[in-house]
């Protein structure tokens, strides 16, 4: 059994981002254990740029904003160990990993850091009939094999998705000379972030068309086209609006999931719309010394809050490691309101002397509306908000002395005033 | 002329309209501060953007390694680019910030690697 003050499972940014945090904050041995070849997570296949514009107010592309972490790393004395397979975490906080060198590994540790960022939903979860043909692949999965292997997935594509990844990939594929014949988003808005769809739509002259799903692919061995139909306001599909359009490629980019397994498994208390853990304002989960942060706690749009979140639980998990954590927090639960989704953190120990962010999504795009934090009946603040969409992580903050006249009683609600 | 654009300088994603004749821009409205006025200008009169792609290595650890121009470039000579690029190798070891080819099609943009390899 090996013994380590913390171990980080997942070494993308946001478990490099805890891991330095935690060191910085003085937790002496530190492990960090990631199943791919290199640290770097997802970053590494993003090769597009516009990543650091808020953190290092620069715009870099992927693998040269995971780079700037991993060099950090590299100067101190955390163990990295990849293509390391994390199996099991226990309620006594032994993680069980795998790997060709060590064999079975069993540590033991003080603090675990969850870490391992989302999966993209697949095809499979979809109602879309038809066989299972060669050329239906998720966005990530085409990035890639474009991006890190050097592979074209198809020639002529249909992208299922408006979300970002889609819209890159389309992009991406045209650019190395594939036709991208339509991008099709079920709803009546698409979810990426404007600039791209100007750079990845417009500038190629790939139609987007709103509402619309693909109802069944056709081909036996490789795809051969797929039906795309309209869907009314109940998102079902209008039969008499089915459009054949020949492709060998489908691409899906329709939802990201967060990789909750391992801490499912161990019985760590998940939050239904996020997917991800219930967490508190360190991001410690419901059990003692075990946090979460990143992509497996919530999709985020920027990597640059992925960041920030991530050093707040390596400082928590250091708190925590040094027996310097509340020993009789006072937690109240985050509400949501009209028009917001979810919160994170779910709860908030009241006991804090700083103030809290929270951040959250709406469920539906805004105009001109006001976004409103409310404690204990009281309207802490009210802005207002040009636009507010689902594809946008928002933030409210709750003021320290705010939190000082709060109790076990009160509440805590953030809403959307039209 | 006229032309109805998105800028992308910031969230918002603002309607743009630019009136413009073939020497100069008249006029752009519908933009909510500087910045839109100033992207709807180049957008008219010199359109450009980043280049991101990969290319491929001999003897790294992947086929290919990603990279990016160190500048836009001009947007109507992106495909051109590509076909440079595409027909360009690198030996291994890359690194980050290494250029890959230098003023690429006279844009005065190098395009460099943003990995490693």
């Amino acid at each position: 059994m090996l013994n380590y003050d913390l171990v980080v499972v997942g070494g993308g940014p946001a478990g490099m981002a805890a891991a330095l945090k935690a060191k910085e904050c003085g937790v002496e041995s530190i492990i960090v254990l990631e199943r791919a070849e290199t640290l770097g997570g997802i970053l590494e296949q993003c090769i597009h740029t516009g990543f650091g514009l808020h953190y290092f107010g620069e715009e870099l592309s992927g693998p040269e904003y995971a780079a700037k972490f991993i060099a950090q790393v590299e100067e101190t004395d955390i163990v990295v160990k990849t293509d390391t397979m994390v199996l099991d975490i226990d309620e006594n906080n032994v993680v069980t990993a795998v790997n060709k060198n060590d064999g079975l590994l069993k540590i033991q540790a003080k603090a675990i850091i969850l870490a391992m960022g989302c999966r993209e939903r697949p095809r499979g979860a979809l109602e879309i009939t038809g066989s299972r043909a060669s050329g239906i692949m998720t966005a990530g999965t085409a990035q890639k094999y474009v991006n890190i292997d050097g592979y074209m997935p198809g020639k002529k594509v249909v992208i299922l998705g408006s979300g970002d990844i889609g819209l890159i990939m389309a992009r991406r594929l045209t650019l190395e000379g594939a036709e991208v014949k339509v991008v099709c988003e079920l709803m009546p808005y698409s979810g990426g972030l404007t600039r791209n769809i100007v750079q990845c739509l417009d500038d190629f002259g790939i139609p987007l068309r709103l509402s619309t799903t693909v109802v069944e692919t056709h081909g036996k061995e490789r795809l051969e086209g797929v039906t795309i139909a309209q869907v009314d306001d109940k998102l079902q599909p209008i039969e008499s609006t089915k459009e054949y359009i020949e492709c060998d490629t489908l691409m899906l980019s329709v939802g990201l999931i967060p990789e909750n397994e391992l801490t499912k498994n161990v019985g760590i208390g998940i939050d239904r719309i996020t997917n991800g853990a219930v967490v508190d304002e360190m991001r410690q989960t419901d059990h003692k010394g075990v946090f979460a942060c990143g992509n497996v706690l919530h999709v985020h749009d920027l990597v640059d809050y992925v960041t920030l979140e991530s050093q707040i639980a390596g400082k928590g998990a250091a708190d925590y490691i040094a027996g310097k954590a509340d020993p009789a927090p006072v937690y109240v639960n985050t509400t949501t309101g009209n028009g917001v989704r979810y919160l994170v953190p779910q709860r908030v120990n009241v006991n804090n002397k700083e103030d809290i962010k929270l951040y959250f999504r709406v469920g539906q795009i805004y105009k001109n509306a006001k976004v409103v934090l409310e404690c204990d009946g009281k309207v802490i603040s009210s802005k207002k908000k040009v636009k507010l969409a689902p594809g946008e992580m928002e933030n409210v903050i709750i003021p320290a002395d705010v939190l000082a006249s709060m109790s076990s009683d009160s509440s805590i609600v953030v809403k959307v005033e039209e | 002329m006229k032309r109805e654009l998105t800028c992308v300088a910031c969230p918002l994603g603002c309607s743009v309209t630019v009136e413009y004749t073939e020497n100069e821009v008249l006029s752009v409205t519908g933009n909510t501060c500087k910045r839109g006025e100033a992207y709807a200008k180049t957008e008219i009169t010199n359109p450009t953007r980043s280049l991101t792609s990969s290319v491929k290595v001999n003897g790294g650890m992947h086929p290919v390694v990603p990279v990016k121009s160190d500048k836009p470039v001009p947007k109507d000579m992106l495909f051109e680019c590509m076909k440079v690029i595409n027909g360009t190798c690198v030996d291994a070891p890359v690194s980050i910030g290494q250029v890959i080819i230098s003023n690429i099609l006279d844009t005065g943009a190098d395009i460099v690697a943003t990995n490693i390899d």
